[in-house]
């Protein structure tokens, strides 16, 4: 048996097939992932996320720390703001994709996978020793990810009254704080909604209340089909300490400016970028067929690479990919299924926002 | 709890076999199997009039998941193939024992039918899988 998060009863009520992940008892759905996924496109659904990690960071020199730890540069938040950000290690190599959320000078907090919560928290307070910083997980907290077009409408209705104004105002990637409960304008579906840390003694009621105003609940396989749907990147996937994230369409995370800030990784990350030899891209099937994570994708000519994770699109009706490949500007490329070459187009991610198609 | 209707054969490899009183049977894959698979999206099925043997890797049942070759239970020739599929390859999810059938075959020899497994072999077969 695995840990439990605060939501596993409501789990089982709502009659959640369950499965491992990452030593947590977890529902990967409710009995069907493609209509869990469809309501979160077209209505609200509901994740519990509490099995991922919870980690304040305190002190005078928080700031600092994380200018240092992370490849992006949280210099440029303001209270209230969150950020998204990979964790590199020397060799630009990534330990996790992590936000980082601004409450207040010398107070920081980090939202990391699940997965990786052991590493990271040894590498959190390796890199914290020359720093006047606390590192604190806390295991005190259950997480609930709020999606998709009508979840702020839904949501604000059972939020504490004192905080629903404030959490209606909410502009995308900030957040609020009150009596505990966090609200934050943040997502990993490629819809609207909220992502809310919140006492774990206060979970079972509050979603009760959101099952009442009509929030699905969806699982982790429907979070995989809509994450990919929308383009964002699967740590230990799509990405992990062999890659970097320019190899992994997240350069925009990299704040290369100022030039005096050293962030981990940052010389592996410089050198990299004269000589570039993989990238990540998008795949499109639009015929029959299933892309699928570890297939073999040929350029003809040009080498090869490999699907990160592939899937049916539910919102499209056919399949799509994220595959590493090497660098050049590709148009077509072929994949190795089930022992065939099935030709593919290459695109630029994401798939899917707000419920519509918006690759080219 | 999986349902393994006792009046069908089944296969270790988790099709299930109806057959009648002229010899064709109806091939599918089992309730166990669909929930294995989750989400069904796409499915290839045999030709029609194509001649197989048992144990023949004929068609593949594809969900969000995973892809699953499916295998012929019994020798024959392919005479129908479920063509309501195409259009809504969940049928397999919904209704794994009626509606959403795979395909049909005019059995060569029905004694091959002995060779399949009864709902209670197969019970254990996928008790055993559980564990």
């Amino acid at each position: 048996m695995g840990q439990h998060t605060p939501f596993y009863d409501q789990h089982l009520l709502a009659n959640a097939k369950i499965v491992d992940f990452a030593g947590w008892d977890m529902p990967l759905h409710y009995g069907s992932q493609i209509d869990e996924h469809n309501k979160v496109r077209q209505d609200a659904g509901m994740f519990d996320v509490s099995h991922m990690a919870v980690v304040d960071v305190h002190g005078q020199q928080a700031q600092a720390y994380l200018e240092h730890l992370l490849a992006n540069n949280v210099a440029r938040l303001q209270p209230g703001k969150a950020l998204y950000s990979c964790m590199l290690n020397e060799q630009g190599g990534v330990i996790d994709d992590l936000i980082v959320y601004y409450i207040a000078p010398g107070s920081y907090r980090l939202v990391v996978n699940a997965g990786t919560r052991t590493k990271d928290l040894a590498w959190l307070n390796k890199q914290a020793a020359n720093y006047a910083v606390t590192i604190k997980e806390r295991t005190d907290l259950a997480m609930l990810a709020i999606q998709g077009p009508q979840a702020r409408e839904k949501t604000l209705k059972v939020l504490d009254k004192a905080v629903q104004e404030a959490a209606s105002q909410l502009k995308p990637f900030n957040f609020v704080e009150h009596q505990g409960w966090f609200i934050a304008r943040t997502g990993y579906t490629g819809e609207d909604g909220f992502e809310i840390i919140l006492p774990a003694q206060a979970a079972v009621k509050f979603w009760q209340a959101l099952v009442l105003v009509g929030v699905h609940p969806a699982g982790l396989g429907a979070r995989d089909t809509l994450r990919l749907e929308a383009g964002l990147n699967l740590y230990g996937a799509d990405m992990d300490e062999t890659v970097t994230p320019l190899e992994s369409n997240l350069t925009w995370t990299v704040a290369f400016e100022p030039k005096e800030r050293q962030f981990i990784g940052r010389a592996a990350l410089e050198k990299q970028q004269q000589n570039a030899t993989r990238q990540m891209v998008g795949l499109v099937l639009e015929e029959r067929g299933v892309l699928r994570g570890h297939q073999k994708v040929i350029l003809e000519g040009k080498g090869e690479g490999e699907i990160t994770s592939g899937t049916f699109s539910p919102t499209l009706g056919h399949a799509v990919a994220l595959a590493r490949i090497p660098a050049g500007d590709h148009t077509h490329c072929d994949v190795v299924i089930r022992d065939k070459l099935v030709p593919v187009r290459i695109v630029k991610p994401p798939f899917v926002r707000n419920g519509k198609k918006v690759f080219k | 709890m999986s349902q393994i209707p006792t009046d069908l054969k089944y296969t270790e490899t988790h099709e299930w076999v109806r057959i009648d009183d002229e010899g064709v049977a109806t091939v599918g894959i089992t309730d166990h199997a669909q929930g294995l698979l989750g989400d069904v999206v796409y499915i290839e099925l045999p030709e029609i009039d194509s001649e197989i043997n048992s144990e023949d890797e004929i068609g593949v049942v594809e969900s969000v998941k995973a892809a699953a070759d499916v295998y012929s239970p019994l020798g024959g020739t392919v005479v129908e193939i479920n063509e309501a599929l195409a259009g809504a390859p969940q049928l397999i999810n919904t209704d794994p024992y009626g509606e959403g059938w795979l395909f049909r075959i005019q059995v060569d020899d029905e004694d091959e039918l002995k060779e399949l497994l009864d709902a209670d072999h197969y019970a254990e077969t996928v008790a055993a899988e559980e564990h």
